[in-house]
């Protein structure tokens, strides 16, 4: 019953700050808006027994990488209001219109095929949350099959501050360096 | 937790994707396409908790925390590149950059 | 049918019988390739390997000599030519009496016109291309009449027919000459056509096409098959022998050089289609006297025909170009009353005086800056002593005066036609034999005898040596030629018995009467060319003779309008027929395909090229379509099945 009545809650919620996205002409209103999509989808998360995941979501998508989005959106000033019109014939309407059938379809199959794809093992799943816990379950897991995916993905974040360290160097910190003596260390850090 | 029918979050999931969907193609400026692109990830990433009920193993738990990884990475990398083009042009619309037409 | 591997078969040894054809091939090749810098000796080259193919055919000529009558035959196979389904065929020679006679014929008047030539082109410019083209022609006349089947034939008759086109317009910078080329092949063509026709109807019906097979077969084959074939073959041969009726190149020919008239269309080319008449007889004995009837008319006719045509001729290559198609149609009546072998005796006879008399005219133009009109010729056998005397030899053979040889052939030709029943035949060869005499006649008092008289400008003189030495052999061989087949001994006659079976000739008395009634008819002639153009008073008497048959007379000096009228009915609708195909079929239609084609893909890609707009959202929303299609086609897979 309580059940129910939250999942309620989070999908409007959840679908109400999504449409308001589309809607907010103002970037940092669309970011905010993001941030409560993410929340609700963290409740959904609690709500099927992914602990672990919730909390992650919170901390690192609505806590880490959206601040980055307000930062750079901040930085750049782009806090501009966009124009409404539209320049490209019809864009909005084949948007709206494969966007729709998308929605439908997606809807279709969730609603009417789960039992294809199999039964509702949550009892299996709330055994594992009981005994050894989300957390412990999913370290498990993690730690031994997914090992090599894990480490992949650390290089992938190493590679990826060294990239963007790279990019958004400001170039006149370079004609800086070359111009400046041999003995000077002055650098600005990009 | 055990009396929603996992199809509604998975329906939930597939209108949130659709909304990043039409959000990406309407929206003009970058930095906001890539928010609704961030939104489209989420909706996946309910939708591999979903399953992971659906199964009954924690697999899917661990592809939202890779999910989670890859898009800080992307969004950090793509976010860095919008910026470069913004101190270049002065402007983050998307549709200035249409040299490449016929 | 194929043709053993190995070579001989039968009869007595080849001696080196592919050279024959080898030889002045070979000469042709090196001459066209280094004809520039041999230079001067190109002629010597050339006679030299015709020489040495007459010297080798000569020793073939002995070595079947050797044999036995019944076995003179040897087939010699060179290498596989075609070998394709049921048509196999090889470069294979047949040597016997036949091929072997007309080898000597081309060969040896051959030789003698290739030295001629060495004297009269000297100077030109083109000089070594003459003997390519001479040697040539050789290789390929050769290589007709000594095939042992009728594709390798085809092969040869092309190529005698390309290599007339390239020698009548040999000086192709002359309009008319280049006119005449043409029309020369043109002609030809028609004629070849239809052989290609008689020889898929004899490969049909026998189904091979080696000589032997078709003549083995050809008792075997339908009265209405072996008509078709046969008169198929003989089309082919009115074109190359000039008969009725595509003899209309021949006179135009003369724009060749002289040489190229006197062996080409004269004693040999022309002579081809006489000879294939020959070789097949068979096929044209089974088609129980309808071919052979045809082919008797025809002969007749064109004989007939020409003749009055060479009576009023000025130009005198001219004059000889009709007297050949006049001689080649005695020889074809002659076949046609099936006196094959006496048709032969004629081929032969008239390659010595025919072609004596083109090398003699040659001879005169030559003397005279290339002047050809008899009207300003007089008395030059005095100025030109050795051209005249030859050229008076060959006069009296053509005219049939004994003992020369042209008495013996013609007189052979007349009598088989009495004896075989044919008197309308007879009566008509009679008739043409006598406006021979009279026309050869006219030709010969108007220049060589009389006052003397040249152009304006000119000065005659005698021959060169080197054409004099032509001269004289045929001269020699046009008296005494006819030993070669004299009534009683026909020697040649039964020489060529086993390859064309027996000839009729006319007994005792009745071979007197109708030799007798022969050479009655050429003295008429002679006198009567004196009359009316030699003594006193010939003006008036050409005047009155010519009064009560002024129609005649004018239709002949324009040659019966034939060439008017073939333009007009076939000429004109082909080359209307070939405008419309290049303006309308290829231009609008062709090229408007393809053009068409092209223009259509430009305007879609202009109409395409738009997608690439340059928006990324527009390309975005091409993925997001592509998507919702490849979905909404799974979940239709789904609920459908």
């Amino acid at each position: 019953m309580i059940a129910l009545i939250v999942f309620g809650a989070v999908f409007v919620f959840a679908l109400g700050c999504s449409i308001a996205m589309l809607f907010a002409k103002n970037a940092v209103h669309t970011a905010l808006f993001l941030v409560g999509s993410q929340v609700a989808l963290a409740v959904a998360f609690l709500l099927q027994g992914a602990h672990f995941v919730a909390a992650v979501q919170i901390i690192i998508y609505a806590g880490a990488i959206m601040v980055l989005f307000l930062f750079v959106v901040m930085l750049l000033g782009v806090d501009r209001s966009e124009v409404l019109v539209e320049p490209l014939p019809a864009q909005r309407q084949v948007a709206l219109g494969l966007g729709a059938l998308l929605a439908a379809g997606i809807t279709y199959i969730a609603l009417t095929s789960v039992d294809l794809i199999g039964a509702d093992r949550t009892q299996a799943l709330a055994a594992i949350n009981r005994d050894p816990g989300n957390v412990l379950a999913v370290a498990r897991t993690l730690f031994s099959r997914y090992l090599l995916g894990f480490e992949a993905t650390s290089v992938l974040l190493v590679t990826a501050i060294v990239g963007v360290m790279v990019l958004a160097r400001r170039v006149d910190s370079v004609t800086a360096l070359s111009a400046s003596t041999p003995s000077s260390e002055e650098r600005e850090v990009a | 937790m055990t009396e929603v029918a996992p199809g509604y979050y998975l329906a939930l999931a597939g209108l949130m994707f659709s909304i990043g969907v039409i959000g990406a193609l309407v929206r003009r400026n970058a930095i906001v396409i890539f928010m609704f692109i961030e939104l489209m990830l989420n909706a996946v990433n309910l939708m591999f908790v979903t399953f992971s009920r659906i199964r009954g193993s924690v697999d899917g738990q661990i592809l939202v925390f890779f999910v989670l990884v890859v898009a800080a990475a992307e969004a950090v990398v793509g976010l860095a590149i919008i910026l470069v083009i913004v101190r270049r042009r002065a402007s983050a619309n998307v549709d200035d950059v249409s040299l490449l037409r016929w | 049918m194929v043709i053993a591997q190995e070579q001989v078969v039968a009869g007595f040894d080849p001696v080196l019988a592919p050279l024959i054809i080898g030889l002045p091939l070979a000469g042709a090749v090196i001459l066209l390739l280094f004809g520039r810098r041999i230079g001067r000796l190109s002629g010597v080259l050339a006679c030299g390997t015709i020489g040495l193919a007459a010297v080798i055919g000569l020793l073939n000529f002995i070595a079947l000599l050797g044999a036995p009558e019944e076995s003179r035959t040897a087939t010699q196979h060179v290498f596989d030519f075609v070998s394709v389904g049921r048509l196999q065929t090889g470069v294979d020679l047949l040597l016997d009496p036949l091929s072997l006679v007309m080898v000597m014929v081309v060969t040896g008047v051959g030789a003698l016109i290739h030295i001629y030539s060495i004297g009269y082109m000297h100077g030109d410019p083109r000089y070594p291309r003459f003997f390519a083209y001479l040697n040539l022609f050789a290789s390929f006349m050769l290589l007709l009449v000594l095939a042992d089947n009728l594709l390798l034939l085809y092969v040869g008759w092309e190529g005698v027919g390309l290599c007339s086109y390239l020698l009548i317009g040999f000086w192709f910078d002359r309009p008319s000459a280049a006119a005449a080329a043409k029309k020369a092949f043109l002609v030809n063509r028609i004629g070849d056509f239809a052989f290609l026709i008689g020889m898929f109807v004899l490969f049909g019906a026998v189904g091979s096409v080696t000589v032997g097979q078709i003549n083995a077969s050809a008792g075997a084959l339908s009265a209405g098959v072996a008509t078709t074939a046969a008169l198929l073959l003989f089309a082919g041969a009115t074109g190359k022998s000039a008969q009725i009726p595509l003899y209309i190149w021949l006179p135009d020919a003369m724009e060749g050089p002289t040489p190229v008239s006197a062996f080409i269309h004269a004693a040999t080319m022309v002579t081809a289609g006489v000879y294939m008449v020959a070789r097949f007889s068979p096929v044209f004995e089974a088609s129980g006297g309808a071919a052979l009837t045809v082919v008797g008319v025809i002969g007749a006719a064109t004989a007939l025909w020409a003749a009055l045509m060479a009576c009023t001729e000025y130009d005198i290559k001219r004059v000889l170009a009709y007297s050949t198609i006049s001689q080649l149609g005695y020889m074809f009546l002659a076949l046609g009353v099936g006196a094959y072998s006496i048709a032969i005796f004629h081929l032969v006879t008239h390659a010595f005086f025919k072609g004596l008399m083109f090398l003699g005219a040659g001879a005169v133009m030559h003397a005279l800056d290339g002047n050809t009109d008899m009207r300003h010729m007089g008395g030059l056998r005095r100025a030109m002593p050795v051209v005249g005397y030859t050229f008076l030899a060959g006069w009296l053979a053509i005219s049939g005066v004994i003992p020369f040889a042209g008495f013996w052939s013609k007189d052979a030709i007349l009598a088989a036609a009495w004896v075989e029943g044919n008197y309308v035949l007879w009566g008509v060869g009679v008739f043409t034999a006598l406006l021979t005499a009279f026309y050869m006649s006219r030709l010969y008092l108007r220049v060589f005898e009389g006052p003397l008289r040249t152009p304006e400008g000119t000065h005659a003189h005698d021959a060169p040596r080197t054409m004099a030495v032509a001269l004289v052999p045929l001269a020699v061989l046009s008296v005494v030629g006819g030993v070669i087949n004299l009534p009683v001994l026909l020697t040649l006659e039964h020489f060529l018995e086993p390859v064309v079976g027996e000839s009729q000739v006319p007994e005792g008395a009745l071979a007197f009467i109708l030799s007798g009634i022969a050479l009655v008819v050429a003295v008429v002639g002679i006198m009567l060319a004196r009359s009316v153009y030699m003594t006193s008073g010939a003006e008036a008497r050409r005047a009155r003779l010519v009064r009560p048959m002024a129609p005649l007379v004018n239709g002949a000096r324009r040659k019966f309008y034939i060439d008017e009228l073939y333009g007009r009915l076939i000429v004109l609708p082909g080359k209307r027929f070939a405008l419309f195909c290049a303006e309308v079929l290829d231009r609008k239609g062709i090229d408007g395909i393809v053009n068409g084609t092209a223009t259509v893909i430009g305007r879609t890609s202009q109409g395409l090229r738009h997608i690439q707009t340059g928006y990324v959202r527009n390309y975005a929303a091409t993925f997001l379509f592509g998507v919702v299609a490849v979905f909404s086609f799974l979940i239709l897979r789904v609920v459908a099945g």
